[in-house]
C-alpha cells in the first residue's frame, strides 16, 4: 500500500544523489552523494519487499556490505589523493581530462 | 501511519537538498546522517524493522563516522571556496535531474507480474510468527550461504585495500 509513494521518495532521492555529483566539485561531497544513491536504491529494494518476498531485504544487506567497504576503499583513495595534490577538489585533479 | 510516512520522506527529501547544497563538507555530512535517520522510519513503516536497525547501525554509526573522520584528518573542516559549478553547469544539473526523476517516476507504471505478488500484510505476518530478526535470518544463512561467505572475503580484500591506499609507506 505504501509502495507506490515509497518508490516516488527513492526516484527523487536518486535523483538528488545524481545531482550532487554532478553539482559539486568536492571528492568527499560526491562521495555522499554516491551513499545517496546507494540508499535511494536500499529503500526500492525495501518497498518491493513487502511484494515480491523477503529477498529483498536480504538483499539490502549485500548494498549496505558493499557501501561499507566501498567507503572504507573510497576514502583511503581519497587521503591518498590528498596526500599527493593537497586538495580533494575535482577541479585540480584532471590528469585524465582531455 | 500515512502522515508519519509522508513526514519522514519530506524529511528525507529536504535533508538530501541540504546535504547536496551546504557549502562545508561537515555540514553536508551531518544532513547525510538525517538523511539516513528518517530512511530508518520509512523501512520500519514498510516492515523492515532489523533492516532499520542495522541502517542506524551500519550507515549513521560507522560509515557516517568515518566521513567525518577523514573531513578531520584532512582539516577540511574550514570553509574554504564554494565548489558548486557554474551556471551552465547547474542548468545541465537541472535538466538531467528532470529527466531522470521522470524516467524513474514512469518505470513505476510497470505493472508487477501478479503471479509473484504475495498478497498484503505477508511480511509483516510472518515478522509476528517467526521474529523479525529470524525471518531474515533464514534466507541469509540457507538461500544466500555463499553470497554471505564472499561479503566476508570482500571486506577483508576491503580492509587490506584501504589500508594499502592510505598508508604512507609500506
Amino acid at each position: 500500500m505504501l509502495l507506490g509513494p515509497a518508490l516516488t521518495v527513492s526516484a527523487i532521492l536518486f535523483t538528488l544523489g545524481v545531482a550532487g555529483v554532478m553539482l559539486r566539485r568536492n571528492a568527499i561531497v560526491i562521495f555522499m552523494c554516491i551513499e545517496l544513491m546507494l540508499n535511494a536504491v536500499n529503500l526500492t529494494f525495501v518497498a518491493l519487499a513487502q511484494q515480491l518476498g523477503l529477498d529483498g531485504q536480504v538483499f539490502v544487506f549485500f548494498v549496505m556490505t558493499v557501501a561499507a567497504a566501498e567507503a572504507a576503499v573510497g576514502l583511503a583513495i581519497i587521503i591518498a589523493l590528498y596526500r599527493h595534490r593537497d586538495t580533494v577538489n575535482l577541479e585540480n585533479i584532471n590528469l585524465l581530462r582531455g | 501511519m500515512l502522515v508519519l510516512f509522508w513526514v519522514a520522506s519530506l524529511a528525507v527529501i529536504a535533508s538530501a537538498i541540504l546535504c547536496i547544497t551546504r557549502r562545508s563538507p561537515v555540514a553536508s555530512a551531518l544532513w547525510l546522517v538525517s538523511v539516513l535517520f528518517h530512511l530508518s522510519v520509512l523501512y520500519v513503516l514498510l516492515d523492515a524493522q532489523f533492516i532499520a536497525a542495522v541502517q542506524i547501525l551500519v550507515y549513521a554509526g560507522a560509515i557516517m563516522v568515518l566521513f567525518l573522520f577523514v573531513i578531520m584528518l584532512l582539516n577540511l573542516g574550514r570553509l574554504g571556496p564554494p565548489d558548486m559549478r557554474g551556471v551552465r553547469g547547474k542548468l545541465i544539473t537541472a535538466a538531467a535531474g528532470f529527466i531522470l526523476v521522470g524516467e524513474l517516476v514512469a518505470l513505476r507504471r510497470v505493472a508487477l507480474t501478479s503471479g509473484f505478488v504475495l498478497e498484503e500484510g505477508t511480511i509483516a505476518r510472518l515478522a509476528e510468527e517467526q521474529g523479525v530478526v529470524q525471518v531474515i535470518a533464514r534466507p541469509l544463512f540457507e538461500q544466500y550461504l555463499i553470497p554471505f561467505e564472499i561479503a566476508s572475503v570482500m571486506l577483508l580484500a576491503a580492509v587490506v585495500g584501504a589500508v594499502v591506499l592510505a598508508k604512507r609507506k609500506l
